[in-house]
């Protein structure tokens, strides 16, 4: 019996992310430093904060619990930081590969593009800080896992999730700017990192900065994994609150996403990008 | 008796027009490509063919008029068109780490080749890629990497094949040997031909139909060898020249 139409665009469709995922990975597998490259700054930081929480811990003063915070803190982090980047670095190889216009005139559609980007984000956020987290338990004897329970996997979900769009704002961004803006996929993340209370409480942030906070997913799920570090206590309300924000944050940068690569269809860009 | 319908031409191509701030890079450019044409885009450095190519393929959008590919208005209806196109430029490029099997893989996966093992053997064979099929194409001679490109382009067997400067960097032996492949390509599959070149010789041997533009509009049109009665030149080239330094002093 022949296949019905929707099955087989689905099939389709699910053909052509596969073969961006492929792209990818020989890409990845053609070089061992850029797979090394996935977890050696992972591994740097969380080697380096573990030392700097030991050493607090050290001194007494009620500071045990913060090394706990502290690293799980790092890793949290790393994850919304590897997922921005693995979605704009998959972009921008594009970009330097001059390729874009091979694919925008393949069967290829744009979501499909997108959603190829996710996964191998997912790919290189897990290999760069699921490998920092495992180096962690024999380097610092601590396990994040054990640590966090299951809310870890909600915390890492809301932080991926924050960091594909923020990933798909920047790509939307070097498209219709240029590779002369690709120093955005490391710095916009940093402008972030500040109001999201990755080490310090939201309550230490000045006013306005708060509000700002507020609608920042990364500022729930901190404040969340805090709240369950030091009291025990894992707040549903602030994580569903974090879910909420980042479908809004995901449909915000759907929407660039589109609208800014309308605009390089219309002025010519998907043509002239390259190095 | 009926007849059998008449399909849609490959290229329709009505009113087009492309602004870029205050300039106008084509401007009320209308023609059509019929189905197994061959037809070449010709005209001097900014004359508006890679801006018309990249209109019809989807890649911009023009300012004004209709474009439709086998059928499928662009840009909207492009996902109707594309699979059953392909291109090859100069200005795009394949990933330069990846092999040349990897890079035809993804794309042979991308255009949905039922067997892309068996496709992209047939292509090795056919276009003498072999002795490099496992090399990063980023270390490919300009001459193979054109192959390559080629290749690519022919990954899905396109029922519109879009080739801009085609040869411009090969050698004239591999050039010949391209321009039999593409000849034979046309002839056993139907497909049309729509190229850019700047080779007047390749022209008049592949094309059938010549489109020349001048300053974004179309300034002749007509196959290679009524062109150049019209003209009253010996060939193409002499015809092309004519209409390039028309109106200029000729060191542009």
């Amino acid at each position: 019996m022949a296949e019905p139409p929707a099955h087989r665009a689905v099939g389709a469709s699910l053909g052509r992310i596969r073969a961006m995922m492929l792209r990818h990975l020989y890409l990845m597998t053609s070089s061992w430093p850029r797979v090394l490259e996935l977890i050696y700054w992972p591994t740097v930081q969380i080697t380096l904060w573990g030392f700097i929480a030991l050493y607090l811990a050290g001194r007494g003063g009620g500071l045990a619990g913060l090394a706990a915070a502290f690293l799980s803190a790092v890793l949290l982090w790393d994850t919304f930081f590897r997922s921005q980047l693995g979605v704009s670095l998959s972009f921008m190889e594009e970009m330097w590969a001059r390729n874009l216009g091979h694919l925008f005139v393949s069967p290829l559609r744009p979501f499909e593009l997108v959603l190829s980007m996710f996964a191998m984000s997912l790919l290189r956020t897990l290999i760069g800080v699921g490998g920092a987290a495992t180096l962690a338990i024999p380097i610092h004897g601590f396990n994040v896992v054990a640590e966090l329970g299951p809310p870890l996997a909600l915390f890492f979900v809301n932080n991926l999730l924050f960091g594909w769009s923020l990933g798909l704002v920047v790509s939307a961004l070097v498209l219709r700017l240029g590779l002369g803006a690709e120093s955005l996929a490391w710095a916009l993340v940093f402008l972030v990192q500040p109001v999201s209370a990755v080490y310090y409480p939201v309550a230490v942030l000045p006013e306005p900065l708060p509000w700002v906070a507020a609608v920042l997913p990364p500022a729930q799920v901190f404040e969340g994994m805090r709240g369950l570090l030091t009291k025990g206590v894992f707040d549903t309300a602030r994580l569903a609150r974090a879910l909420l924000l980042n479908l809004g944050w995901m449909a915000v940068a759907g929407t660039v996403f589109v609208l800014l690569l309308r605009s390089a269809r219309r002025l010519g860009l998907l043509l002239q990008v390259g190095e | 008796m009926r007849s059998a319908p008449c399909p849609e031409p490959a290229i329709a191509v009505s009113g087009l027009a492309k602004r870029f701030g205050r300039g106008w890079a084509v401007r009320e450019l209308s023609f059509t490509v019929r189905r197994g044409g061959r037809v070449a885009l010709l005209g001097a450095n900014g004359a508006g063919k890679t801006t018309t190519i990249a209109m019809i393929l989807g890649l911009l959008e023009p300012s004004r008029g209709s474009i439709r590919v086998l059928g499928a208005e662009m840009p909207g209806q492009r996902y109707r068109a594309l699979a059953r196109v392909n291109f090859s430029s100069p200005y795009v490029d394949l990933p330069a780490r990846l092999t040349v099997r990897q890079n035809l893989a993804v794309y042979a996966r991308l255009y949905g080749v039922r067997d892309p093992g068996a496709r992209l053997r047939e292509l090795a064979a056919e276009l003498r890629l072999e002795p490099f099929l496992d090399r990063p194409t980023g270390r490919l001679s300009a001459g193979q990497k054109t192959r390559v490109m080629l290749a690519k382009a022919l990954v899905n067997r396109p029922e519109l094949l879009i080739l801009d400067e085609p040869t411009a960097s090969l050698d004239p032996d591999n050039a010949d040997r391209l321009r039999s492949y593409l000849d034979r390509y046309a002839a056993d599959s139907g497909a049309t031909l729509f190229l850019a070149s700047h080779n007047m010789a390749e022209v008049e041997r592949l094309c059938d139909e010549v489109l020349l533009l001048k300053g974004g509009r179309l300034a002749a049109r007509g196959r290679p060898a009524e062109l150049v009665a019209r003209f009253g030149r010996r060939d193409l080239e002499e015809v092309f020249l004519e209409i390039a330094r028309e109106g200029t002093d000729g060191d542009g």
